[in-house]
């Protein structure tokens, strides 16, 4: 009779496996065939897996599995693929004069959606994502340009740099007037306020206008012209419009015409195709602040 | 007469079990005027299904002219007169509300009018067991061919039976299949394709997977779905009410049920006798199996046919017909009390049900005929939100989209309404005249464009004002505006 059996248990009319815990015993429910055949299955196919792919690691690399997979292949082809799939329309922006994309719809747009990608990958860092710039770095909205915005000038800066290293890198030096010594501390003060006086912005009391004059005409007109109005050949800033690289108060000035200003900008030939610099000029240029 | 509860039934669960063993349903033939609308909805339906992608519908040069069409690379649907772009799913919200009501009110009014005549699963399932009589014969020969097959292995003959079914079955599963991926292409160039064997891969795949669903749901589930997989019969028993006409068996009048020959003698001594003869020829007929005469219950699908068997018998023994038939709560309470029969299809919940879908149905159509053709959506850029020029001037950028949703390309114009003398320019515009953009939008296609726009100095506004950006159609005087702000840094 089952029902004597220690193993049967009368609630559930069930048989238990036997094992005992402070007088609690487990039911002997067997696993659904299905499962237990799943579960088999998934050892065979462990086993399938070790062969074909790679899995197991060794002293100084791993098995290569028969089909010989790897990730790292995978991704080559893919980005093989993509460059196949750009190819073409990469190709045609290549060869269209720098002139004509603005003016085709769908070579722009392409120009554009490069260029932004491009821009966010390599200067971003510096010009922000939406090329704001910050101090120091150029806000590439607006419409001030140390080396010229027009489509030519934005792709020549773009491909040599400035102050680079590269042969052709636009050259152009904020001389250091206090460090070498070639004016005194009030006359760096002094020019300062007449830089300030030429932005149409106040300057300092007692400061005199006579000396401010006279010490800009000899040392700074060279480059920003007599008028302070700058000059793109030398990368000489505008010092009479509302925009300012480094700032505009007192102390920037006196710093930058004590120190000396020359920031980097990156040479990109060579780093970046010719099609996707052409690309980012567009797209730098149609910003807005092109010229 | 209820018999006690075993000790084994009380254990179980209350409501029974969750899921019954299948019992193989054979649905008799049955004919009446059921089954005539059952055959007419279902040659109706299935006609719409397999040849609405045939009908066309001139929509000018390079447009389909497919009535009804999902285009996907394109992200277009085409309903007759309706062109929808993927801006305007909202429609498909509006669709799914007027069916979801349209569906309560059947129910309100009729029952499970959908699950009898109308769902894909009975219309389909209702195919396949035709093809099932029309090959294997009636009700009691399949039974017996079936119990010959269990019990002495499969003779050539009825082996052949079996192919013949499955293969008309799965010719018909095929054919729906194809028919759906019909909807998301030219028809007769897809047509031409599958044939040909350059259709692309995902149309194979797709008339494999509703091939092959069609002949496990159709030929396999079929009851099964309506019990066990669908929601609906849970719902609308929530939904329902007791004016809500549903198939009932009139049990005031078959009870107590007994042979013919019994009520007869007992009607000839002047007792009262039911009327149901127990003939179960409503079992015999009913495509999920079950005895309607148990009252009201999920698994009735209410299409009526037990109402065709149970009349032709009551014909048959000279009583009269609608012994089953299609009733309400009320009417059994009034029954019960000898007060007359009252039907009531307009009250209150059916009203409010067609005055919601008379006002979704409105709002649709009126939302359909008056949707503009001409859009334009202007964005803000964020990084830098305003840029300061050299000669002290602000200008704020925007993405600009035009969406040209007519036929043919057009020429329109930009034109801005924000701060004083602010100058727009529009990168890589079509052409200029004095300060006024002009940007050609292709047919049926949007573009996007860089908007510069620029305050004098003399002119900055303090503080975020609105911007107006107007598009005007330049042929057909169209106009469409977007709204945005102009900021000062």
């Amino acid at each position: 009779m089952a029902h004597h059996d220690e193993n049967f248990d009368a609630a559930t009319g069930k048989t238990t496996t036997g094992h005992s815990w402070d007088g609690i015993k487990e039911l002997n429910t067997p696993l659904p065939r299905w499962w237990v055949l799943t579960f088999y299955a998934c050892i065979i196919w462990a086993f399938g897996y070790w062969i074909v792919y790679p899995a197991w690691p060794l002293l100084t690399g791993h098995t290569t599995g028969v089909i010989q997979y790897s990730s790292r292949a995978d991704v080559a082809v893919e980005l093989a693929n993509l460059e196949k799939i750009r190819g073409d329309k990469m190709v045609t922006l290549g060869a269209a004069p720098l002139a004509e994309i603005e003016k085709d719809p769908a070579l722009l747009a392409l120009a554009r959606a490069r260029g932004k990608a491009v821009f966010g990958d390599n200067c971003a860092p510096c010009h922000g994502s939406g090329a704001a710039g910050a101090k120091g770095y150029p806000n590439l909205n607006d419409d001030d340009w140390l080396w010229g915005g027009s489509l030519d000038q934005i792709q020549k800066t773009l491909q040599y740099g400035i102050r680079s290293g590269h042969a052709e890198a636009h050259e152009g030096q904020m001389l250091a007037f206090g460090r070498d010594g070639t004016l005194k501390k009030p006359e760096i003060v002094t020019v300062a306020n007449f830089v300030r006086s030429l932005a149409g912005l106040p300057t300092a009391k007692g400061y005199d206008a006579a000396a401010g004059t006279k010490l800009f005409a000899d040392n700074c007109a060279a480059c920003h012209g007599d008028a302070g109005k700058g000059n793109p050949e030398m990368g000489a800033p505008n010092l009479t419009d509302n925009i300012w690289l480094y700032g505009s108060d007192e102390a920037t000035i006196i710093e930058t015409v004590t120190n000396g200003r020359n920031g980097v900008m990156p040479a990109w030939i060579g780093r970046l195709d010719p099609a996707t610099i052409k690309a980012l000029t567009v797209y730098v240029h149609t910003l807005g602040g092109g010229q | 007469m209820n018999k006690p509860l075993t000790t084994s039934e009380m254990a179980s669960d209350d409501l029974g079990p969750l899921y019954a063993p299948h019992k193989k349903v054979y649905p008799q033939h049955v004919s009446g005027t059921f089954r005539r609308i059952k055959w007419g909805l279902m040659a109706f339906c299935l006609g719409v299904y397999y040849l609405l992608p045939f009908v066309r519908w001139d929509r000018g040069i390079g447009a389909p002219n497919q009535a009804v069409l999902v285009d996907l690379p394109n992200s277009r649907f085409y309903f007759f007169f309706i062109e929808l772009w993927p801006q305007e799913v909202y429609y498909f919200t509006g669709l799914l509300i007027l069916a979801a009501l349209t569906l309560f009110l059947m129910n309100a009014i009729g029952g499970r009018i959908w699950c009898g005549y109308l769902c894909p699963q009975t219309v389909w399932t209702d195919v396949f067991y035709a093809v099932e009589r029309l090959v294997e014969g009636d009700r009691r020969e399949r039974m017996k061919k079936d119990a010959d097959t269990d019990k002495g292995g499969l003779k050539l003959q009825r082996f052949a039976e079996i192919l013949l079914k499955h293969s008309i079955w799965l010719m018909i599963a095929w054919w729906t299949g194809g028919a759906w991926v019909l909807y998301f292409n030219d028809a007769p160039t897809l047509v031409t394709q599958l044939v040909t064997f350059q259709a692309p891969m995902i149309a194979y795949i797709w008339i494999a997977i509703l091939t092959g669903t069609t002949y496990l749901l159709a030929g396999f589930a079929r009851e099964q779905v309506c019990v066990y997989m669908c929601p609906w019969p849970r719902i609308q028993a929530a939904l329902t009410d007791e004016w809500a006409l549903n198939v009932t068996y009139k049990r005031d009048r078959g009870e107590e049920r007994t042979s013919l020959k019994k009520a007869a003698e007992l009607r000839a001594a002047g007792q009262p006798a039911g009327d149901c003869i127990d003939c179960y020829q409503c079992v015999a007929v009913c495509p999920t199996g079950i005895d309607i005469r148990d009252g009201s219950q999920l698994d009735c699908i209410q299409c009526g046919l037990c109402i065709d068997a149970c009349d032709t018998v009551m014909t048959k023994v000279g009583r009269p017909t609608r012994l089953i038939g299609y009733d309400n709560d009320i009417n059994i309470q009034r029954r019960a009390e000898g007060k007359a029969e009252i039907y009531k299809i307009v009250r209150p919940r059916t009203l409010v049900y067609a005055a919601i879908i008379a006002v979704v149905g409105g709002i649709m159509l009126y939302a359909l005929l008056n949707r503009s053709l001409l859009d334009v959506n202007v964005l803000h850029d964020r990084n830098p939100i305003a840029v300061r020029l050299s000669d002290g001037s602000i200008r704020n950028a925007y993405t600009v989209r035009l969406l040209n949703k007519r036929g043919f390309d057009r020429v329109v114009a930009l034109d801005i309404e924000g701060p004083t003398n602010a100058v727009v320019h529009v990168v890589g515009a079509d052409s200029v005249t004095p300060d006024r953009p002009m940007i050609v939008v292709k047919r049926d296609s949007t573009t996007e464009l860089r908007v510069l726009v620029t305050a004098p100095a003399a002119s900055n506004p303090e503080k975020s004002i609105p911007l107006k950006m107007r598009v005007t159609d330049l042929g057909l005087g169209e106009v469409a505006t977007g709204t945005d702000n102009f900021v000062s840094p």
